[in-house]
């Protein structure tokens, strides 16, 4: 799932700016798991928000509702009627979720309240780890199902390197290298031949070097008539 | 506690296996403690939401208490454990907000510690005696004695 935090406070306040109306708009997909922006931290940003502006003598009218997914159109019609009544959205939505608001609503101003930050999943409870770098070529079949592009800090295809020491990574000890993760799991399956395979260089058109990607689906696309 | 304003509210979020029960014992002694503390009954302060700390600051509370089970004594086993990061977070949010953190303090009173229940309030009371009244409610214009809305209510 898609990982976000929610900005430092300060950044919020001075994005909504002087705006009088303001929605928090959560979403209750990814950043809901990810305790970033759900419907609980809709309310309480939008009661942060109410009583911080309150103290500061210039108390804003501040509400806040949840969609189920910010980034479906479906979603984003049920609250039509309340993001036209304030001057500004502040989205608790991953990035998507910010454009889809934006490119749903002209004529609404809106500002993002996290920083998307990475596709991973929760290691523990609240800890998450990023797993994937939306290559969009997949390897992880090749690599005893551990990518080397999200987990090896310089998405080697050819490691471990030489600042891999003990199993960590030279960038950071925290960071388990991702080839020494590689290799005692193909090692552990008895599958350590496959490292002997010479793989040519990636095709990296696929990820962001071929600028925005787009996938059309002929089979699912609606005809004229429908 | 000549400092302390008549309209002083304190919202004590009390656990119903000890502190609230620890509270209905201090009543069963006769001890006195202040009346400007509103107790609010719940069946764990694992139940102790974020957001009834925030929404009882801006409707106008002046501190609150969070009176859970001794440490190791909960009766969901670590409910109590679940309330000390939740203060802790509120705690955080207050300061971000621009009130003072010490509005709200967790407690653990086992429902025999009636003294130490009303030594917690007593205490809180002088927290606000310090700090002062919510400024959220001091700065309204009519300055409400009532703290919650008829809306909420």
């Amino acid at each position: 799932m898609i990982i976000a935090e929610q900005k430092p406070f300060e950044e919020i306040k001075s994005l909504v700016g002087a705006a009088q109306k303001v929605l928090v708009v959560g979403c209750g997909t990814c950043v809901t798991v990810c305790f970033a922006g759900g419907s609980r931290e809709a309310a309480i940003l939008a009661a942060s928000l109410r009583m911080a502006s309150k103290l500061n003598g210039d108390p804003k009218e501040v509400s806040d509702v949840t969609v189920q997914r910010q980034c479906e159109w479906e979603y984003l019609d049920s609250i039509a009627e309340q993001v036209s009544a304030v001057d500004v959205v502040l989205s608790l939505g991953c990035g998507i979720g910010v454009q889809a608001i934006a490119e749903h609503f002209p004529k609404t101003w809106v500002v993002p309240g996290l920083n998307t930050a990475f596709l991973g999943l929760p290691a523990e409870q609240g800890v998450w780890v990023e797993r994937c770098a939306a290559c969009g070529d997949c390897i992880l079949g090749l690599t005893a199902g551990v990518c080397p592009i999200a987990r090896c800090s310089k998405s080697l295809l050819n490691g471990p390197c030489g600042g891999s020491q003990n199993g960590h990574c030279e960038v950071n000890p925290d960071i388990p290298c991702g080839w020494q993760l590689i290799y005692d799991r193909l090692k552990a399956l008895g599958k350590l031949e496959m490292l002997y395979e010479i793989r040519p260089p990636k095709n990296w058109r696929t990820s962001r070097d071929g600028g925005p990607r787009k996938i059309v689906r002929p089979d699912l696309r609606l005809s004229e008539e429908e | 506690m000549s400092g302390v304003k008549e309209d002083t509210q304190i919202v004590a979020f009390c656990c119903q296996y000890c502190a609230y029960a620890a509270a209905d014992l201090a009543g069963g002694l006769r001890l006195q403690y202040p009346p400007e503390v509103k107790i609010i009954q719940i069946p764990c302060t694992g139940k102790m939401d974020i957001l009834y700390a925030l929404q009882a600051f801006e409707e106008g509370a002046d501190a609150v208490m969070v009176a859970g089970c001794l440490p190791g004594d909960c009766h969901f086993l670590e409910g109590n454990y679940n309330a000390i990061r939740r203060v802790e977070r509120v705690k955080d949010l207050l300061r971000m907000i621009g009130l003072e953190s010490q509005r709200i303090k967790m407690f653990h009173i086992s429902s025999s510690m009636a003294s130490q229940f009303v030594r917690a309030v007593e205490e809180m009371l002088d927290v606000v005696e310090q700090l002062g009244p919510n400024p959220l409610r001091a700065n309204h214009p009519e300055n409400p004695k009532e703290m919650i809305s008829e809306e909420t209510r």
